[in-house]
């Protein structure tokens, strides 16, 4: 054992926290550029890591990182896409591998952006609404509401979500 | 804390483990590229156990065997090198070829970049002189002392050799007591007598 408590090496910080980063990912892009997303996150996150204090949420690190990261890839398919062309739509069409999370995408990408942050970054990021609010602006109340708003839109959109209260 | 990472009733999000790996290996050649990657690492199974292979981009740093705990090794690797540290099995190819051939009988000499910074002073101008050492020879602690240019330093040669970051490679099971027992080494007594006996064949 060495003397000074150790930083984790970041194959552990992948294992970890990969699965819950490409969640959030696909919750705020779509599938298609979830990918993209993810892999910026953490060559962004590896690049910074030696300087990540250990006493850090590595989490919420990684979730302001991926958010960061979501708006540029959204900025940049904005700068590609024609004038005319709306992003929930443009996101709504992406094709899932299997078709099993296509809907819930769809009425994911149908949410205002800041409920659909707040959904993501609280429920698949594991933030609490501090520190969600501290990443999208605004209060943490209104990161809650954001939140609650989103779920609840969800729920009516999404079909699935309704037939699961019975079982 | 939210610590369910999944949305409430009924709304999945699922996440594979295979479309993770190809993330997960995408990313350990994109951190190369961008020459972000410090430590690259995998695992091989050889007759001595499953070995820990990593190296710097200045080459292989460390070779470990299971009894010394593979995640401790990283741990230690974290503190002593960086904790840019992934799995990229990749970067290890031409290590693990080599080991490979070297445990068919195929190859007496390790021609790999070595980097020999978790080894310092003494004991690293002992294992720099190990090499030397050819394959299916022996040579004594004070033998290599000697050849360290501290030929009193006899313990501290067998400590070089017992605390060699690079077992294997550097050959430090080809030292052995004078009285011809074989002595202290990391991978244990049997692992040792192995690569001997492998070698005298």
């Amino acid at each position: 054992m060495s003397v000074t408590p150790a930083k984790p090496p970041f194959e552990d910080v992948v294992t970890r926290h990969g699965p819950a980063i490409l969640r959030v990912c696909r919750a705020v892009l779509g599938h298609a550029d979830a990918d993209d997303a993810w892999s910026e996150t953490f060559l962004a996150a590896l690049r910074a890591y030696p300087e990540l204090p250990g006493d850090a949420n590595v989490e919420a690190w990684l979730v302001r990182i991926a958010h960061n990261k979501a708006i540029d890839i959204t900025r940049a398919a904005a700068r590609r896409a024609a004038p005319l062309a709306d992003l929930a739509m443009a996101r709504s069409a992406d094709v899932d591998a299997d078709g099993r999370d296509l809907d819930l995408h769809t009425s994911l990408a149908a949410l205002p952006d800041k409920q659909r942050q707040a959904v993501a970054y609280h429920y698949l990021g594991g933030l609490p609404y501090a520190e969600v609010a501290a990443i999208v602006g605004g209060s943490t109340d209104a990161a809650r509401r954001a939140a609650a708003d989103g779920i609840a839109r969800l729920r009516r959109t999404y079909p699935v979500a309704d037939r699961t209260g019975g079982t | 804390m939210n610590t369910d990472h999944e949305l409430p009733g009924g709304l999945e999000l699922a996440v594979d483990d295979a479309e993770l790996r190809v993330l997960r290996d995408r990313l350990a050649e994109r951190a190369v590229e961008a020459g972000l990657l410090d430590v690259a690492y995998r695992t091989i199974d050889t007759p001595v156990g499953s070995l820990l292979l990593a190296a710097t981009p200045a080459g292989l740093v460390r070779v470990a065997y299971a009894s010394e705990g593979h995640d401790a090794v990283l741990g230690t690797l974290a503190s002593r090198v960086s904790p840019r540290i992934l799995h990229a099995p990749h970067q290890l190819d031409a290590v693990a070829r080599e080991l490979t051939e070297y445990f068919d009988g195929t190859r007496q000499r390790f021609d790999l970049p070595l980097d020999l910074r978790l080894a310092s002073g003494f004991r690293r101008e002992v294992l720099t002189r190990l090499p030397a050492i050819g394959y299916g020879r022996t040579a004594s602690y004070a033998a290599v002392a000697a050849a360290a240019g501290r030929p009193r330093a006899v313990r501290a040669a067998a400590t070089a050799c017992a605390t060699n970051p690079l077992p294997i490679v550097v050959p430090c099971h080809r030292v052995i007591r004078s009285d011809g027992s074989p002595g202290r080494y990391l991978g244990g007594p049997a692992a040792k007598q192995l690569l001997l006996t492998l070698e005298a064949a």
